[in-house]
Order: structure tokens, then sequence, then C-alpha cells
């Protein structure tokens, strides 16, 4: 690899914090990483983009000592280092902050940071002592902490500050930040991308691992891409575009999302009205929600997770019952209908969290071609399925939707991401749908996958479908709806037209922000 | 060829797990000084005439029996996740239901029979809903219900025997009993059948239920994999959430599933009431066939012919407990050995199913070489 020479030039000046150097680690039947090269300077911000399954959360771990490497090394200050656990890494000064957070609701900030490494006097806590530092770190690094509240009362990006404070705490001089912003709306990115830059002027490391290239160029000083397990590249982002970090990434042409033109009929297939949601213990989880789905119309759904997503789904769905409203299906109100009985009527369903919700993994695909219609002929019945015209059916649908798969016995735990989630795509869609219900379709699969689920969505679109479409990737709220809607609180705050709508002004809404310039929108020409 | 070669995949393990289960209780047999080689023997030891062999081939087949139909009830459950610990108490009230509807009436033979196998699974299945009415509507484990309701069992049964089905003809010092059920409604015993096909007679009955046990699981088996109820069953077991996300109503399958369980687990008692006992006496009342079936199911994988299989070993061993006694070995090795056998079952399946997991990844691989599943660090 090319970017290993382009280290030993520099080390002279500028020695590494942290070297990983021809790192390889295999798993059964898999190669995660091969042949991995990256290190971390004093005061950089280091960012490693791949695609999802590239292998970067793989060298995460390897480095936070999750994951010993089958070979290479990793030396830290110069000196050649094995971690066998966390701690090691810990001990070391190499700090994690995972994607998913690992705090404690019902503990204060303060609790959950010193939680493990609790300063103490005699057998107590010191919570002063603990107070003392917090607040130094606090304003140190510029993080805004209130050492006493606690965590449940704090919004998704404090949460994130707490971890990140919590690592430092510990004394980290290098920071792993784990797809840090895919969380975070873009007025909080900012805001995190201004800790980063603090952390880095007090000489720390930041290890930035993320997937969005704009992200990556504006606050990164190095970037490494990872493809399918190996460093390609490390690059400047001063001398490189976008697109350029893309096709080192993915090494071929960009998929966007791009609709053609209209194919919206007047013809309303599902129609939601004044939907409402209670919470035993507060605010209401939706509130008043109505719109309607027309044949040919995709209306999505943009909101920061946790704002009613989940629940307007289930409320579609049959899955959750209601305290007031309606849900129309063509001309029949099936709010009291079963799950079952909207399925059969035509009411497809990809959900958020596949392996969850959508798959049955220890069971072969002609298995998982059934869940869900197993009630339908020919594959099923009303008493019987025949698991004959199944695994024909799961071999069609291989053919049709790219599934890339030994065959209609495999076991849905051994497709990848994508082809699982081409497979959930394909089981829907070739049945007679009236109605679509699409919750991150694309989420956690490959760019190629990506292109793939987008054309079969426009093509069902022009087709005539109506689809409701949630996604947390504006891109591809923003390329694919006809009608967006945004969710904030239970409540959908604001209707917009995709065509001339920004990333700025979505998320004050999705912030619960009334945008100041409600106005025209700037040139939407900027979100690729 | 494939096929053959999948079945062996799948049965490899469990033969591992039996000669693993093996050397454990022969060390054991070490450790407490006696000779391994011996015990061996005598497991196989089925007597010395061939009048001792038929009799043993009958204990045989009159425990294998109600192992299986338990393991058959136990298994319903388990495909979705559900632990049916109530075998036990269910078939003890629906044992005495069908012997006190069994000797109120008189009918002609096959319709006796019948309604007594019809009054004993609905009393079984009666006295399931009630733990799974119980987790539907206000969450109750079903563990600690079934368990609490095995206890409950034994009490409702005892007054069961002596209140609405005693027989009041019983002479002083009798052990309290149901009246005894009228020729009609016994089911014939197999011992016939032995001389037809060459061998003695064994002296004592030989159920004939066992017949109805084994088309009970052809159905069962029919039923599981092919029908859609079996499929509801299957993916409710293997992932609620999608099973629920995709309209197969959680509750629903509960309550269906337990009901099934407790019909199955009525049948438990029918082959030593209909072959031999005709009346329930709470002394003579074979108890223990639904925790054994518990673990019947286990080794057999919750699919009837692995559970009709693990029900022959099981009987196997128990019947070799007094001869072993015999060479001075403790009967309890044999109990210790279901339990290893058991134990290394399900240790060999989890690094089964993980080697079987990798191979699939393999090939699934060798299609798409970008394929990394995010199982692979399990």
């Amino acid at each position: 690899m090319d970017n290993a020479d382009q280290d030993v030039t520099v080390e002279d000046d500028e020695p590494a914090v942290v070297q990983l150097t021809g790192i390889t680690k295999r798993f059964p039947g898999v190669v995660a990483n091969r042949d991995v090269h990256l290190d971390a300077r004093r005061g950089e911000v280091h960012a490693v983009v791949g695609e999802n399954g590239a292998g970067k959360s793989t060298l995460m771990k390897i480095l936070y000592g999750m994951y010993q490497p089958d070979e290479g090394t990793i030396t830290v200050d110069g000196e050649l280092v094995r971690f066998h656990t966390p701690k090691d890494a810990i001990d070391l000064g190499i700090g994690m902050v995972h994607q998913h957070f690992m705090l404690a609701d019902n503990l204060t900030v303060l609790e959950n940071i010193v939680l493990g490494a609790e300063p103490r006097r005699g057998i107590r806590l010191d919570y002063a002592a603990a107070r003392r530092q917090i607040r130094e770190l606090s304003d140190r690094y510029g993080l805004g902490l209130h050492p006493d509240r606690l965590v449940e009362e704090l919004s998704v990006a404090a949460r994130q500050r707490v971890e990140i404070a919590k690592v430092l705490f510990r004394g980290a001089r290098v920071l792993i930040l784990d797809e840090p912003t895919a969380v975070l709306v873009p007025q909080e990115v900012d805001a995190l991308f201004s800790n980063l830059v603090q952390l880095r002027t007090a000489g720390l490391s930041v290890i930035f691992i993320s997937h969005k290239l704009d992200e990556v160029l504006q606050v990164a000083d190095r970037i490494t891409v990872i493809r399918r397990g190996s460093t390609v590249a490390t690059v400047e982002p001063g001398t490189t575009t976008s697109r350029q970090l893309a096709e080192l990434m993915v090494g071929s042409e960009l998929p966007t999302p791009q609709t053609a033109e209209s194919t919206v009929t007047d013809h309303v297939e599902l129609a939601v009205t004044d939907v409402t949601i209670t919470s035993d213990d507060g605010p209401d989880l939706l509130r008043d929600i109505s719109f309607d789905v027309r044949r040919g119309e995709i209306v999505g759904f943009a909101g920061v997770e946790g704002n009613g997503q989940s629940e307007l789904v289930e409320a579609i769905m049959g899955l959750r019952s209601l305290d007031a409203g309606r849900v129309v299906l063509g001309a029949d109100d099936v709010t009291q209908w079963s799950a079952h009985r909207r399925r059969v009527s035509g009411v497809g369903f990809i959900p958020e969290d596949r392996h969850r919700q959508a798959l049955l993994l220890d069971a072969p695909l002609w298995e998982n071609r059934l869940l869900g219609w197993h009630s339908q002929e020919p594959a099923g019945g009303r008493f019987w399925i025949n698991p004959k015209s199944a695994r024909a059916e799961a071999a069609q649908i291989m053919t049709d939707y790219d599934v890339r798969a030994p065959g209609p016995e495999t076991l849905a735990a051994a497709l990848s991401g994508g082809n699982q989630q081409k497979f959930v795509i394909g089981r829907e869609m070739s049945t007679q749908l009236r109605v679509l219900v699409a919750a991150h379709p694309t989420r956690g699969i490959d760019v190629g996958a990506q292109a793939a689920v987008w054309d079969r969505l426009r093509e069902a679109r022009a087709a005539g479908l109506a689809t409701v479409l949630i996604s947390a990737d504006l891109d591809e709220l923003l390329g694919l709806s006809d009608t967006l809607y945004v969710l904030f609180g239970g409540r959908i705050v604001a209707k917009l037209d995709p065509a001339d709508v920004t990333p700025e002004i979505l998320g004050s809404y999705m912030t619960g922000a009334t945008p100041a310039e409600a106005g025209p929108a700037d040139d939407p020409g900027e979100l690729a | 060829m494939t096929r053959l070669l999948g079945w062996w995949r799948r049965m490899a393990p469990t033969l591992v797990a039996l000669g693993v289960a093996l050397v454990i209780t022969a060390l054991f047999i070490l450790i407490i000084g006696e000779n391994p080689l011996r015990a061996l023997a005598a497991l196989f030891d089925f007597g010395e005439t061939s009048v001792a062999q038929a009799n043993s081939i009958g204990v045989w087949i009159n425990r294998a029996a109600p192992l299986f139909l338990a393991g058959l009830a136990v298994s319903i459950g388990f495909r979705m996740g559900l632990f049916n610990i109530g075998v036990e108490g269910q078939y003890r009230i629906a044992t005495v239901v069908a012997a006190g509807v069994g000797a109120a009436l008189v009918l002609p033979a096959p319709l006796h029979v019948l309604v007594i196998v019809v009054a004993a699974m609905a009393a079984g299945a009666v006295y399931a809903a009630i733990p799974a009415v119980l987790k539907v509507t206000r969450g109750v484990s079903e563990v600690i219900s079934t368990i609490m309701l095995n206890s409950i069992a034994i009490a409702l049964a005892a007054w069961m025997v002596r209140v609405p089905f005693v027989d009041p003809d019983l002479g002083p010092g009798e052990n309290v009993a149901t009246r005894r059920i009228a020729e009609s409604g016994q089911f014939p015993g197999l011992n016939e059948l032995f001389g037809v096909i060459g061998l003695e007679e064994p002296r004592r009955p030989v159920h004939g239920f066992v017949v109805v046990a084994i088309v009970v699981g052809i159905v069962m088996a029919i039923v599981l994999s092919r029908s859609r109820f079996g499929f509801e069953l299957r993916a409710t077991g293997l992932n609620p959430f999608a099973a629920t996300a995709n309209g197969i109503s959680s509750k629903a399958m509960i309550i269906k599933a337990m009901l099934v369980s407790g019909a199955l687990a009525g049948l438990v008692g029918l082959p030593d009431l209909l072959g031999s006992a005709h009346r329930f006496q709470a002394d003579s009342f074979v108890s223990g066939y639904g925790f054994t079936g518990i673990a019947v199911a286990l080794l057999g994988r919750n699919k009837p012919v692995g559970i009709a299989l693990a029900a022959l070993l099981f009987a196997f061993l128990d019947r070799a407990g007094p001869s072993l006694q015999s060479e001075g070995i403790p009967p309890a090795a044999v109990i210790i050995m279901q339990g290893i056998v058991v134990l290394s079952v399900l240790v060999v399946d989890e690094v089964a199913r993980r080697g079987m997991l990798r191979r699939e990844e393999r090939r699934a691989r060798a299609q798409d070489p970008a394929t990394v599943t995010e199982e692979v660090a399990r």
C-alpha cells in the first residue's frame, strides 16, 4: 500500500500517536480487514470512510482491543503493543464513543461519566472531586455539561457529549468516534464539529468514522478510505473532492435517487386521519396525524428518530391500536382490522430493522418468502403451505431482484445485509400491492444495492403503487418523495415540496425550530 | 445423496453427544468403583429366556409411548419458545377425567375408546388453557404458572378421584380409585403380535396405544412441516418480532400452541389407562412423564422423528435400571446418563449450529464475494 510509504516520510517530524500496520482480521469464511494501514497523529482529526460492511467497525474494534488482529501490528507512541481487552486500550489512552450510546438513563451525567472509574475518598464516591474534574473537562473542550442532570432528560447530542466526556475522563488521548453524526440533525453536527476542533487544538487525536463524505471533507485533516476491508488511500481534504472520495470508496459511479416526472394520480389509496396514540407516561406518541397517499405517489417522512416514525408505521400496519383517528385503505376503513388482514389486502411492509422484523434469520429463504404472505395462494394457504411453490417463488425473487445466494435453501442469516434487504423488498413487491410502507429501506446496505432498491421503488411508483417512505437519509427522502412531511414530537410540523427544500430547512423543522427564513429555499442542487 | 448427507449432518452432532455422554457415565461408574463394561453389558441385557426378552421389549414399548407423547406435547410449545412445564399436571388431570368419563359410559368398543381419547385431550387442553390465558391477558410467565398448576393438578386429581369419579363399591382398606372402565373402553394389547412375529408373548400387557401414538406423531410431523399453523409456530419461535410484524398474532399463537400442547399431553396417560390400569388410582399412577418429556423434546430437537428416537433411547435406559441394580450399580446411573445426554446434546448442537452458519456463509460468499454478514463476529 502506497500510503504506508507516505507515512514513513512524515514520521520524522510528526510521530504517530497510534499506528496500525498491515492489519488483517479474518472471521470464519470472511476476511474483514486485509493489510490495513492507519495512523493518527497528535492534534489531528483523521477520518476513516468506507461503505457499510467495508470493515471500518472491525478495524476500530481491533484498535479498541475488542478483537485481536490475525496479522499486523499496533504501536502506541512508537511502542509495539498488544491489546487483549478494551481495558488495555483505555490504559494507553485510547477511547471509543460508540454509535449506540452506552449510558444509564436514570443516572446523572456525573454518575455516568465516572461509572467504573470513580474518584474515591475512602470507600465513598468523591462527588466533589468528580464534579470538579467534569467541570474542567467541560470548560476546556466546550462540552457544556451539567453534571447533575439525569441522562434521560438530555437530547441525543448532549448524550453524545456525555459519551465523549466519559472517554476523556478516563484519560483518552485518542478518541474513536463511530459514525457520530448518524443520530444528529445538521445543526447538531456543526456543534459536534466545533467540539472536535477544540479537542484537536488541545492536542488530542480524533479518529472519525463516517460514510458521509461532505462531513468528512469539512472536519478531517486527513482521510483514509477503506474499501472491501483494505485501505485504498489516505488523502488530504484540501486536494480532494467529494466525488473523488466517493469513487475511491465504491470504486465506481455514484447512484443518485432522482425521481423522474410525477406519476401521482388523484386516486387516494391510503388515507390516515387524525391518528393519535397516547402514552402512559409523557407526551403523546402521535398527535392528530393526517395525510393521504395517492396511487403513484411516494410520501416521505423526515424526522429525528424517536419522533413518532415507528409508531406511525405500526399504526398503518395494524401493529398498534389507535387512541383516536382512522386508517382507510381504498374504500375500506381498516382501523379495526388485524395486521394480517391488512397485509393480505395488499399492504407491503419493509420494516426499519430487517433482522428483527422482516426475516427469520435461522430459516431458509423459501420460508422467509412465506413470511407475511403465508396465507396467500399459491405458496401459502388458509390451512396448508406449499414448500415446493415457495421454493420456486424464492428462486424467482432471487433472479428478479439480484439476490446473490446459492439457492432457496440458504439460511437468511448467511446473506449480506444488502442481499437480505433485496430479498425482503422482492418478497413484498412480488405480490400485488396497493400500498407499501417502507421504513429506512436502504439503511445499512451498500451503494450498489441502494441504487437497486431505489430503482425498484421508482418502478413501483410508476406502476401506481402508493408508498409511505420513512427514512433518516435526507438524500433518499428528497430524491424519491413526491410529498415530504416532517415529524417532530409525534406531530406533523411541516409539509414540504422536496423540489425546493434544503437540508438546513429540513433540519430546523426536525429539531422543532421554525426556520427563521422559511421563505424561498436555496438551490437544492447543493445536496449532492 | 445430498439428502443423505444432510441427514448425516443433522444426526452427527447427536451421535457425538451420545458418545460423550457414554464416556462421562463410564467415568462416573468408575468413580463409584464399579466396572463400566459390566454396566454396558447390563444396559443391553434383555434377559436369559425368550419370555424375559419379550417382557423386556414390552416394558420398553410401554415406557416409550408415553414419553414420546409427552415429548411431542412439550415440543409444540418449544417450537415457539413457550415453555410448557405443565405437561405433568395436564396429563394427570386428563387421565383422571378420561378414567371418570370412560367408566361412566358404556358404548360400542371403538366409539367408547374414541370418547375417552377425546375427553382426555379436551381436559388436557382446558388445563393448558389456564396458563395460556394468564399469559396473554396478564403477562404471567407460563413457566411459573405451569409449575404452580402442576401442584394444583395433584390436589385436583386427588379430589376428583375421591369425589365425583370415586368407585362406590370399594372394599374396606382398598385405595381410593375410579370405577373400572368397561371392556369396550379398553385398548387391545400387542401381546399377540409378538406371537405373530415369532417371539414369545410377554406376560404383562403391551400397550396397544403405542399405535395411536405413532399415528399422532405422523400427523404432527405433517402439521408442523406443511400446515399454516406449523409455519406460524416456527416463525414465531424463530423471531417473534418478525412474526408479529408480518401479521402473525403472537397472542393467538400462544393460545393455539398451548391448546395443542395440552391436548397432546392429555394422551400421555392413556397407554397405561386403556392398556392395563383401566382405572385411575393415585398410588399406581405413573407420574414424571411430563418432566422427562421436556428432556425428550430437547434431545429430539422438537422434531417428531427425533422425539420418537429420543423416547426410545430414554425408555431403553429406564428399562435397564433393574438389571443395573442387580450388577450393583445404582439405578441413578440411568438418570445421570439421561441428564448428561441432554446436556451434551445442547452443547454439541450449539457448536454444530455455528459451524452450519459458517458453511452457509462460505457458500453465500462464493456467489457474491462482497458478502460480509453481520453475523460473522459471533
